[in-house]
């Protein structure tokens, strides 16, 4: 069992302060800050490593910062033989949205991955299979972000009420 | 029937219309399409089974749209499954009926406001005959809806043709 | 004789059909009557949990919407929200209130494995075990309608309490039940469980080893039948789960291979013995008096921040992921439903199975649509 600060120190002796930060100034709970490019091979590190073994993959969502413009990704992850989590962020601009995949870690990420690309538009590079899951596959606009407006009609039913 | 039974003994004549036999016939086994959408798919599912049953009214559950006579509604309809209703309404015959349950069915229910997937009441791609308004319906509340398309039934004539 | 013409058939297997229990649609790709392929499309019943959510005013009345999303379970679900608000805002909440919602959660868990158990049934071709399940189901309802009024979705755990108080002959139906429920199970067991013909269909079908179930992140008895021994009730307690004993089912491939549908089955079935066994003593445990709404807070204003927080719902992990941006609304809620996660392991169990087998394994996952969709 390892708290985030261990794991932390760890994973900066590994791929260096400008790949992950840590942030335990902030309420409820600690996480740290990866970055987009390098979460695959952090991910990667994560599972493999002997004293780590994060074979869990609990939850993967896609949040829309609005006052930041920037759009995060978070992963919340768990080691079901040592009894340790950890929470994981990904934070890109609103524009150009690309975040690596992890879908080859876990599989579980695959439908986690397309809901987010679904509701806020994030772009997993490397990821198999990436379309609409929930909305239809013509569907206009990201749902999860704070400026999004419904479409008016879709393939002539009326969406408003 | 068995008041006429005592009455008639020998040869069975009974004087009626044809729109009377009909309707009897009609809304005595209806048959509903084994099709449900959400919550109130399972009090549908409440109501068919043992301690509801709706088997003494005649209705029975078929899985083919082909063979239904009744369509119910039971949950909220999304923007994504509208098309494939209307579709599975079109593949009954005639003559066929809706039953709209619950709010989310009838005007979008709790999703009417922020739902932008969700399509505010069914109507707006099937013609629909009972609304059963609740989230979800008890079973009674379905019954009473059924009871409702009975009555609906009762004044139908083939001389008109049925409006939709 | 010329060579025989061979290709891939494409059948799409819903949204409408009896055995996807909801709006479920698999496209299959068959060959004869081999699966190559089981591609699953979501979203007939998206109903927009997480924006409706975003645009509640309070914390409190996303409660009802959280109840609509896992509609066979809706005081798990009610609980797993109440439990991370809690945690965020630093509520305690009275012995009394915690064995009133461990009462209902193991209720609830037995109403929704008995649905589980009865529809599986259905799928595979007996109809009476159905009518017997749900016969006993509507026992449990009455528990709750006497309480809240309400048959399916209750609105009953608030945030820091209970909606109001259970009825004052509360403890003696819980026990009556206690002492009905146990002879059903075998009952149960008679009818269905051990029948030939559904063993027959369910053994060594749609085997899910579990390195497998694990890299997919499944959980509950999808988990559990592929023999991992992961029960959040007891290894991330909530609650005052950790103060009871219980043991946590596996399967153990008496039918057949470890993993397979009959493996799931069983623990769906063994679990409602184990719920019966928390009921019994949580029910003993239970205060007489004591106010269920002390702690529910007036105005819900928590700090800016965020919480993970996962419970054990009859389907497995229920997670909800709060962001707070320190107003009265929350800012984002994701729930990390236990369906969703575990349908997607769908197309890696399925390929290479029977066509008529895929009932089998779809109903084995037991799916609930407004949960995959939410």
């Amino acid at each position: 069992m390892k708290k985030p600060e261990d794991i932390y120190a760890i994973l900066k002796e590994r791929f260096g302060e400008e790949k992950v930060e840590f942030k335990e100034d902030v309420k409820v709970v600690p996480f740290i800050v990866v970055a987009p490019d390098a979460i695959k091979e952090v991910a990667k590190f994560l599972r493999d490593d002997d004293d780590l073994d994060f074979d869990y993959l609990m939850c993967l969502s896609g949040v829309h910062y609005q006052k930041d413009t920037t759009l995060g990704v978070t992963y919340h992850i768990n080691a079901t033989r040592k009894k340790h989590s950890l929470t994981l962020k990904c934070i890109v601009p609103e524009e150009n949205p690309h975040v690596q995949s992890v879908e080859s870690i876990w599989k579980t990420a695959n439908w986690h991955e397309r809901e987010a690309y679904d509701m806020t538009g994030i772009i997993f590079d490397g990821h198999p299979d990436l379309r609409r899951i929930l909305c239809p596959d013509d569907w206009d606009g990201f749902p999860l972000r704070k400026d999004y407006k419904v479409q008016e009609y879709y393939h002539g039913m009326k969406v408003p009420y | 029937m068995g008041l006429l039974d005592k009455q008639f003994e020998n040869s069975n004549i009974i004087i009626t219309s044809i729109d009377n036999l009909f309707n009897w016939a009609r809304l005595s086994s209806l048959w509903y399409m084994q099709f449900g959408l959400a919550c109130c798919a399972i009090e549908m599912m409440a109501a068919a089974a043992s301690h509801y049953d709706f088997d003494r009214f005649g209705i029975i559950p078929r899985a083919s749209p082909r063979q239904a006579d009744v369509m119910i509604v039971a949950g909220t309809v999304t923007i994504k499954m509208g098309p494939r209703i209307k579709r599975l309404y079109e593949q009954m015959a005639e003559p066929r009926y809706v039953l709209s349950m619950g709010s989310c069915a009838t005007c979008g229910g709790p999703y009417w406001e922020h739902g932008y997937h969700v399509l505010k009441g069914v109507d707006r791609v099937v013609p629909v005959d009972v609304y059963i308004p609740g989230c979800p319906p008890r079973p009674e509340a379905l019954f009473e809806g059924f009871l409702k398309l009975h009555e609906k039934i009762r004044s139908e004539s083939l001389a008109k043709k049925k409006t939709a | 004789m010329p060579e025989l013409r061979t290709e891939e058939m494409v059948i799409n297997m819903g949204p409408q059909h009896p055995s996807t229990h909801g709006v479920l649609r698999v496209e299959l790709v068959l060959d004869g009557e081999i699966v190559v392929d089981a591609i699953p499309h979501i979203g007939y019943l998206h109903r927009c949990f997480e924006k409706h959510s975003e645009s509640m005013n309070d914390y409190q009345q996303v409660i009802p919407y959280v109840d609509r999303m896992d509609y066979v379970a809706a005081i798990s679900n009610e609980l797993g929200f109440a439990i991370a608000m809690e945690r965020m805002l630093g509520i305690e909440v009275s012995e009394r209130v915690e064995c009133i919602r461990v009462i209902f959660a193991e209720l609830q868990r037995i109403a929704s494995h008995l649905v589980a158990i009865g529809t599986y049934g259905l799928d595979i071709g007996a109809f009476t075990p159905f009518l017997h399940c749900f016969r006993d189901r509507e026992r449990i309802l009455d528990i709750f309608e006497s309480t809240c009024g309400a048959r399916l979705l209750y609105n009953y755990i608030w945030v820091g309490g209970l909606s109001h108080d259970v009825p004052t002959d509360f403890k003696d139906k819980v026990r009556d039940f206690v002492q009905y429920f146990p002879p059903k199970i075998k009952e149960y067991n008679d009818l269905l469980t051990y029948n030939k013909i559904f063993i027959d269909r369910t053994a060594d079908v749609g085997v899910l080893p579990a390195d497998v179930a694990l890299n997919y992140a499944s959980s509950g008895p999808i988990l559990r039948g592929s023999g991992v021994n992961w029960d959040l009730r007891r290894d991330d307690p909530y609650s005052i789960y950790d103060q009871f004993e219980f043991d946590v089912v596996v399967g153990k491939g008496e039918m057949g291979t470890v993993g397979d549908c009959w493996d799931r089955y069983i623990v769906r079935v063994r679990e409602m013995e184990q719920s019966i066994r928390i009921i019994a003593q949580a029910v003993e445990r239970m205060p007489d008096e004591g106010d269920v709404k002390a702690a529910v807070p007036k105005r819900i204003r928590p700090p800016e921040g965020e919480i993970y927080a996962r419970t054990e719902t009859p389907r497995g992990e229920l997670g909800y992921y709060i962001i707070s941006d320190g107003s009265m609304s929350p800012y984002r809620v994701k729930a990390r439903s236990p369906c969703f996660v575990n349908l997607s392991v769908l197309p890696a169990i399925s390929r290479g199975s029977m066509v008529s087998d895929v009932v089998a394994i779809v109903g084995s996952i037991d799916i609930v649509l407004g949960e995959i969709d939410r």
